[in-house]
């Protein structure tokens, strides 16, 4: 998020739309709740009516799949009626800007398509620059090739009535929505917009988001309080196991992974990014500091200048190489790996087409699954149709420790870092996590300190003294994470300190400032509320430095005044020559003086409306889901983002506009469950309240199938079925798609075999192995599905 | 006034506690809060953050005497919860004092039907092995176009986001030392780019 949660109360219009928060995110319903008490308009856009509608101010459909047609007409819609944030949009995004000559678009292509690679040449979508780099721009945005002008051109072709036949919403609903949203477009007013998986989870998540991302940017609404682009995460501590890179393509805090054309640090050096724009703050520039000390904190003393700091000791990717989830599965299922940590995971269940992905776990010579109850993955041998004799993978399973009987911190989605304490022993001879690997490093490195094996220097050379007394001290590591004056020993109080000649160190340099000489900051429990925007500084830690809310400084005018005097979020003190209120993003003077451009994190200095940096395009465009139920996408001639990587034969089959799959499916998740149910199917008071796995569908479907509320139903893909109880309900409904009538069902993915033993199956046996061509997230959200009656068994 | 336990505590002392008549004719109220404390009684509080969804509620945990956990409840001083909890993480407490744990180390020998107890020592001597013979076979110094990339490509990893942040650091430290971090470090499905990141 770039806010936080008790921040919704400052909204003026709240969207959810791709979440369903009052069902996964109950508490934070609260904060909706507060807005609304205020005054507030809370609408809810979603393919089925949910708890969430329940208490929503507008509640429209839309079938699922079909988010940048819905958004993309609301773009249209702010432009053609001038109701843009003119201030906002001039100052602080590149719409201004000049594109190269040569970017165009056509019938769904951008320029620089090879169809042979399904890949962009992304050169002509570059924005232009002066003879002395600085990017040209057109303040009055009249010129064709400006980003504004290219923004309206490219959709106007997105109109209510072209939009309402890719969406089903009927054209009255959509004009409520975009109405109303499209109010937050003055200073004085602030849209936030609440999302989860239902945006993600699809072949243009990314785009979904950017979509979203520049309607809050053409009104105006990020950086400010009730403002901003909020995702609410899934998990408890995700935002943090993101910000300390458990992912292939980065490492801590968001530095690009070491790549083989990246020999030396030098050469990762190059591609730090540059402006020369004078006004940019361009923020990356110190990232050479962050991994420097992020190497110290890897290799400690082994870390020197002449070695480079260890770097030829991390592991590098080839060039181009995509690590993610669907490739790693695919390639173990093609036999790559012998060895697998399943840790605090259960893929079996949670990964996009899971029957494909329990047969390549047959392929491993061992699997390591570390968990707090048994799962589908650590007994995947034992499964549904597999036969034990013939699976040769050994496999370990490590009882590790609640949440409840460790201490640590974890990050809530407003990047909240939160500390928890030791509360009970964990049971039997289970253990926490951090003792687990701890214990096993060591055992590692002992095999290697006394006999051959390969490279092995950064496991000799890996800095591991996280102890007190012979036993794992988690404190040790949040100072490690913190960082080090290495000249003093001392904490340093914040990443300003950190530096590239090796005398600093800090595992994670968005965390420098959470662990000082000054104590835990994750501790705190202080309450007060100076801005009376519920920021609460001293409530826990936040990065980074304690910004509650990110991009502020395009919360003020030039001179440092708040445009909205009722929310202030930081001002300048003419007389102090301060800041006063929220951490500001950089302690420069206002713009307007001598100060920097507001969104320091982009080379460029402000954000962007046109994004050259995207594998599908610089503008979001609508593209049909893998499997859907219309043979042409309505908005050109490609069917499907043109750049998706397609996995083909195997268990990798999908099929679209195939009667025998005719409905678009969804999946989704309850209160009473998290995730795959790892940690509430066990739990008997959740279990009674939400025993098993169910499909919901329209009393018109049933009509249809003759199916009657509470029969057992098989839900079919062309990957698998499970099978589940019909729930047979006026929430959802059909719609009208292009002339036809398309029916919508849906089922939570949070069951398996193992427990309880008549609660169905994972309903991600059904879901195909497509992904996002930006990150790989897998299409759960939408594809195409059969649904009919269990026949009854003839008595005997 | 809308009687929590919390609040009860603090003005039970006193008689003017403000009354809802319940259709009995007297307020059954601060008898039910009052109820709730003897569960409680004596129990040792300790603070935490509910581990379910991203939200960060606050939880109160209670142990008994013997460090037993008996209760766990909302976090009325936390200021994004207000004492307020889930149905998930109202049950909480029932991770545990949950039978089905896992409590021993299991190990599953190949092309065998069912697990076999073991220990710590055992088992992890034993993964390392494991981790040795997967690494050296599969360690790559240099890839098909000879440069440099020192990285091991027969094992990978998944998980999680169900740990600590101190945890997740040591973790992604422990894989890229083993020349795992930057080929196969993956977290889950559903969170690759909801992400906040710069």
């Amino acid at each position: 998020m770039t806010n936080h949660y008790i921040d919704f109360r400052n909204s003026d219009v709240i969207l959810n739309m791709g979440s369903n928060a009052a069902e996964n995110h109950p508490v934070s319903f609260k904060w909706i709740q507060a807005a609304k008490d205020r005054g507030a308009l809370f609408i809810h856009v979603d393919p089925r009516f949910t708890r969430t509608s329940t208490k929503a101010d507008i509640f429209v459909r839309l079938r699922s799949g079909t988010d940048i047609a819905f958004l993309g007409g609301m773009i249209k819609y702010i432009l053609d009626n001038n109701l843009y944030d003119e201030f906002y949009v001039k100052n602080y995004t590149n719409a201004s800007f000049i594109v190269n000559p040569n970017y165009g678009f056509d019938d769904g292509l951008f320029s620089g398509y090879d169809p042979n690679k399904r890949a962009y040449d992304q050169k002509t979508w570059a924005l232009e620059k002066d003879e002395n780099g600085i990017p040209k721009r057109d303040n009055s945005l009249q010129d064709p090739r400006c980003v504004f002008q290219l923004l309206k051109k490219h959709y106007s072709r997105y109109t209510p009535e072209k939009v309402t036949e890719i969406t089903g919403t009927p054209g009255d609903d959509l004009l409520k929505v975009y109405k109303a949203y499209s109010s937050t477009g003055t200073p004085d007013k602030a849209g936030t917009i609440l999302y989860a998986m239902g945006w993600t989870q699809h072949t243009v998540g990314v785009q979904n988001i950017r979509t979203m991302a520049m309607i809050q940017l053409l009104l105006g609404n990020m950086g400010v309080a009730g403002g901003g682009v909020n995702a609410l995460r899934g998990e408890s501590n995700v935002q943090g196991s993101t910000d300390h890179a458990l992912l292939y393509h980065i490492i801590p805090a968001y530095l690009p992974t070491p790549r083989a054309q990246w020999a030396t640090i030098e050469d990762y050096n190059k591609t730090t990014p540059a402006s020369k724009d004078p006004r940019s703050a361009n923020w990356w520039k110190n990232r050479p500091k962050y991994l420097v000390s992020l190497l110290k904190s890897m290799y400690g003393d082994k870390a020197t200048k002449d070695n480079d700091f260890g770097y030829s000791w991390m592991p590098k990717l080839d060039p181009t190489q995509d690590a993610s989830w669907l490739n790693l599965f695919d390639e173990m299922y093609k036999g790559t790996f012998t060895g697998f940590f399943v840790w605090g995971m259960n893929p079996a269940c949670s990964s996009a087409n899971a029957g494909k992905v329990r047969q390549a776990m047959t392929k491993l010579d061992w699997m390591v699954n570390v968990n707090v109850f048994d799962n589908e993955s650590g007994s995947f041998w034992k499964g549904p149709g597999m036969n034990p004799k013939k699976i040769k993978t050994e496999v370990f399973q490590l009882p590790c420790a609640a949440f409840l009987e460790k201490e640590g911190s974890i990050t809530n989605s407003g990047r909240w870092s939160q500390w928890r304490y030791k509360a009970a022993n964990p049971p039997g001879v289970a253990k926490p996590d951090g003792d687990i690997m701890y214990e096993l490093f060591k055992k590692v490195r002992a095999l290697y300190a006394k006999g051959k094996g390969a490279f092995p220097e950064p496991i000799l050379n890996l800095k591991w003294d996280y102890e007190t007394k012979g036993h794992f001290d988690v404190h040790k590591v949040a100072k490690e994470i913190n960082g080090y004056d290495l000249t003093t020993g001392k904490l340093v109080p914040s990443f300003g300190a950190l530096k590239d000649d090796g005398t600093t160190s800090s595992g994670n340099w968005l965390f420098s400032g959470s662990y000082t000489e000054a104590g835990n900051m994750a501790a705190r429990r202080k309450k007060d509320d100076p801005t009376g925007l519920g920021l609460y500084p001293g409530w826990s830690w936040c990065w980074p430095v304690n910004r509650r809310i990110i991009y502020n400084r395009a919360s003020v005018d030039l001179d440092g005044n708040p445009r909205n005097p009722n929310r202030v979020v930081i001002k300048w003190d003419a007389a102090t020559k301060k800041w006063v209120g929220d951490v500001p993003d950089g302690g420069w003077p206002p713009m307007g003086t001598e100060g920097f451009y507001p969104f320091i994190m982009k080379p460029d200095g402000v954000a962007h409306i046109f994004g050259p940096g995207l594998k599908d395009g610089p503008f979001p465009e609508h593209y049909e889901p893998l499997e859907c139920p219309i043979e042409k996408n309505l908005m050109s001639s490609q069917r499907i983002n043109p750049v998706v990587k397609i996995f083909e034969g195997g268990p990798d089959t999908f099929l679209t506009c195939d009667p025998k799959y005719p409905f678009v499916c969804t999946t989704y998740r309850v209160t009473e469950h998290w995730q795959t149910g790892v940690l509430t199917r066990w739990l008997p008071w959740l279990i009674e309240a939400e025993p098993q796995l169910f499909c919901e569908m329209s009393q018109e479907l049933a009509k249809l199938r003759e199916i009657k509320n509470g029969d057992r139903v098989v839900v079919e893909t062309a990957r698998g079925k499970v099978v589940a109880v019909a729930i047979v309900t006026s929430r959802m409904k059909p719609f009208n798609i292009a002339g036809q009538t398309v029916h919508q069902i849906g089922l939570p993915w949070h069951y398996g075999w193992i427990w309880p033993k008549d609660g169905g199956e994972s309903a991600n046996l059904l879901t195909p192995t497509v992904g996002d061509p930006n990150t790989m997230i897998p299409e759960s959200k939408a594809f195409m599905a059969n649904v009919r009656k269990v026949a009854k068994k003839a008595k005997s | 006034m809308k009687i929590t336990r919390r609040t009860f505590l603090k003005v039970s002392g006193a008689t003017a506690v403000g009354t809802v008549l319940s259709g009995l004719g007297f307020d059954l109220s601060p008898a039910e809060v009052y109820a709730q404390t003897l569960r409680i009684k004596g129990a040792k509080e300790t603070t935490s953050i509910c581990c379910y969804c991203s939200v960060g509620c606050g939880i109160i945990v209670h142990t008994d005497a013997k460090g037993k956990v008996i209760n766990a409840e909302g976090d009325p001083d936390h200021p994004i919860s207000e004492g307020a909890l889930c149905a998930k993480g109202g049950s909480s407490y029932q991770i545990a004092i949950n039978p089905n744990r896992l409590q021993k180390v299991r190990y599953r020998a190949p092309n065998s039907g069912g697990w076999k107890e073991v220990s710590w020592e055992w088992a992890l001597n034993k993964i390392a092995a494991n981790i040795k013979k997967s690494r050296d076979a599969s360690f790559t110094e240099k890839n098909a176009a000879g440069q440099v990339v020192n990285r091991t490509n027969g094992i990978a990893s998944v998980g999680s986001a169900a740990m600590d942040n101190e945890e997740c650091w040591l973790f992604q430290k422990f894989l890229r030392s083993l020349g795992i971090g930057s080929g196969r470090v993956v977290r889950t499905r559903c969170n690759d780019q909801s992400l906040y990141r710069f």
